[in-house]
């Protein structure tokens, strides 16, 4: 198809056209960042959250206090105050970090009234480097801290099916003369995930529907494309001037959303089935 | 300038009532505080509001769900499903938008794309589907026996509904509807960051520490102190549904009574 003069063509032919510009491929593309996102975060913030919880069961007080509030914490707060908080805390934490390391000579207060003062070779990422670092870094600090905060969210599901695993079963390892260490790993770890599977699946719809939140921390997702694309274009700027669509690019993103929850409570609903299957638990029914 | 002059100036700021002006250097801890606790007072009424509206929905959305006619099952599925199975930062974004366009149509939309009244449709509809969800869940877990108890005193119809089904119902979903209702108002925090405007800078809690985090580039004060009033906001919200579990349950004997949680689960 021949889109290089957009003004003469007009019904399908401008719309087949329109929908493959250069920004649309980026918009695409940025479907892909939220899929990626949720396939790094979701193993993460599993690893996080199986810290916590096993910090939170631990036998010495100071790990324990650290497991629980780091459990506690993020129930009592709403989430995208964490992400904004985390994003600038983890940002500033690290070029600190740095800047001790990278210039001990360094004789300025780093906090000067409102402004974040490090040395030049701290920064995060170098002044000189690309932008695809900046991109890229600006990513990987969104990923951790979704992982931080699903972490805790993780961490306490899992909390709670490690106290679901019968006590028997660990009192009869431990009969066994297994030691603590010995009883968690084959006893326990083995056992709980069938109990944790309910929350964690609930968990995964809740990263899901989280996933948008990445535009408040500054990356080029799915909701920037949307707003970028949809805005009212005058001739003067593009070869295709069109109103403002915002609720439509808004709307289609609703109905990716719906069908990729839709997706993945079905698969999640076999995935029990075949779990549960011979167990003697009530199937994960939750009231 | 006094904490007490700062109090004057900004703790109704957030309606408009004060010094119109924001401060814009020289940040006192005194005026984050007061700011921030300004803008809960939109945290609150969004909630409070969206709460109390929506459950009515709510319960018609569930019972709509659990009737055997398709014309009442099938918008309330619907319904449901679309509210629970989206981000509800993506609906604030294509409400407000759609809002516009419709504000463009007639005047008599103007309010819609004002936060006061858009989003607080939107979180009514949002939280009416959640807890719809869960009002649907109670109800078919509600006991055989009761219904049949209940049909062998000769009670039919809305008078059934009325005495055993809906008081059942709400009994059982008590605890999960806690959770709705917390989760509503850490919900609240979205509204001004998904489209809909802060009129004349007047915004929620979250709006005004992200002023403060921006200003000063120092996040380690004003997220804390938003934590703070979350957390104290939390408490509220649980005690008095804990106060109202007590006046759902006071008929059963007391070992029957499913102690209230004070740690709910956290999941939406």
């Amino acid at each position: 198809m021949n889109c290089a003069d957009p003004a003469t063509l007009d019904g399908l032919a401008w719309l087949a056209c329109y929908l493959t510009t250069g920004k649309h491929m980026a918009f695409y593309g940025s479907f892909g960042t939220v899929l990626l996102l949720l396939a790094i975060t979701a193993p993460t913030a599993l690893l996080f959250g199986l810290g916590g919880a096993i910090a939170a069961r631990s036998r010495i007080l100071p790990l324990r206090a650290f497991g629980k509030t780091y459990i506690a914490i993020v129930r009592g707060v709403p989430d995208i105050a964490f992400f904004l908080f985390f994003v600038i805390a983890l940002d500033q934490g690290l070029e600190y970090l740095r800047h001790q390391v990278l210039c001990p000579g360094w004789d300025q207060p780093i906090r000067q009234g409102s402004d974040f003062v490090v040395c030049q070779a701290a920064k995060l990422p170098l002044g000189t480097a690309p932008q695809w670092q900046h991109e890229v870094y600006g990513f990987l600090l969104a990923m951790f801290t979704f992982a931080i905060v699903f972490g805790a969210f993780a961490a306490n599901v899992l909390f709670g099916a490690m106290m679901a695993v019968p006590r028997a079963q660990l009192e009869t390892a431990e009969a066994y003369g297994l030691t603590r260490a010995q009883t968690f790993r084959r006893i326990l770890m083995p056992q709980m995930w069938v109990y944790a599977l309910p929350g964690l699946s609930n968990l995964w719809m809740v990263l899901i529907k989280a996933t948008p939140l990445l535009f408040l921390l500054g990356v080029e997702d799915i909701v920037y494309w949307a707003r970028e694309l949809g805005g009212t274009k005058t001739p003067n700027f593009t070869d295709y001037p069109h109103g403002d669509w915002r609720m439509w690019y808004f709307l289609a993103l609703l109905v990716f959303y719906l069908l990729l929850t839709k997706v993945s409570e079905s698969v999640l609903e076999r995935l029990m089935k075949r779990l549960t299957y011979g167990q003697a638990t009530t199937g994960g029914m939750t009231a | 300038m006094s904490c007490a002059e700062t109090i004057q100036d900004y703790a109704l700021r957030s309606i408009g009532i004060g010094e119109r002006l924001l401060p814009r250097s020289d940040f006192t801890l005194c005026e984050q505080f007061v700011l921030i606790g300004s803008g809960m007072i939109w945290n609150i009424y969004f909630g409070v509001v969206a709460l109390s509206t929506g459950f009515f929905l709510a319960v018609a959305l569930a019972v709509g769900k659990a009737c055997r006619t398709p014309l009442a099952r099938i918008p309330s599925e619907w319904t449901i499903f679309i509210f629970r199975g989206s981000p509800l930062f993506i609906q604030f974004f294509f409400a407000y938008f759609l809002f516009l366009s419709l504000k463009s149509t007639h005047p008599i939309f103007d309010p819609l794309t004002a936060a006061w009244a858009g989003a607080l449709i939107v979180l009514f509809l949002n939280t009416a589907a959640y807890s719809g969800e869960i009002f649907y869940g109670a109800l078919r877990s509600i006991p055989k026996g009761d219904m049949e108890a209940a049909e062998a005193y000769g009670l039919t119809g809305f008078t059934k509904f009325r005495r055993i089904t809906f008081p059942t119902m709400l009994r059982l979903a008590w605890p999960a509807y806690t959770n709705e209702a917390i989760f509503l108002f850490h919900a609240t925090t979205l509204v001004y960051f998904s489209g809909f405007p802060a009129w004349q800078q007047r915004g929620d809690a979250l709006y005004y520490a992200s002023y403060f985090a921006d200003k000063t580039f120092n996040p380690f004060v004003p997220y804390p102190i938003l934590a703070g009033y979350f957390i104290v906001l939390t408490l509220c919200v649980v005690t008095l549904f804990a106060w109202a579990s007590r006046r759902l349950n006071r008929h059963l004997p007391q070992e029957a009574r499913k102690r209230m949680t004070l740690r709910p689960s956290f999941m939406r």
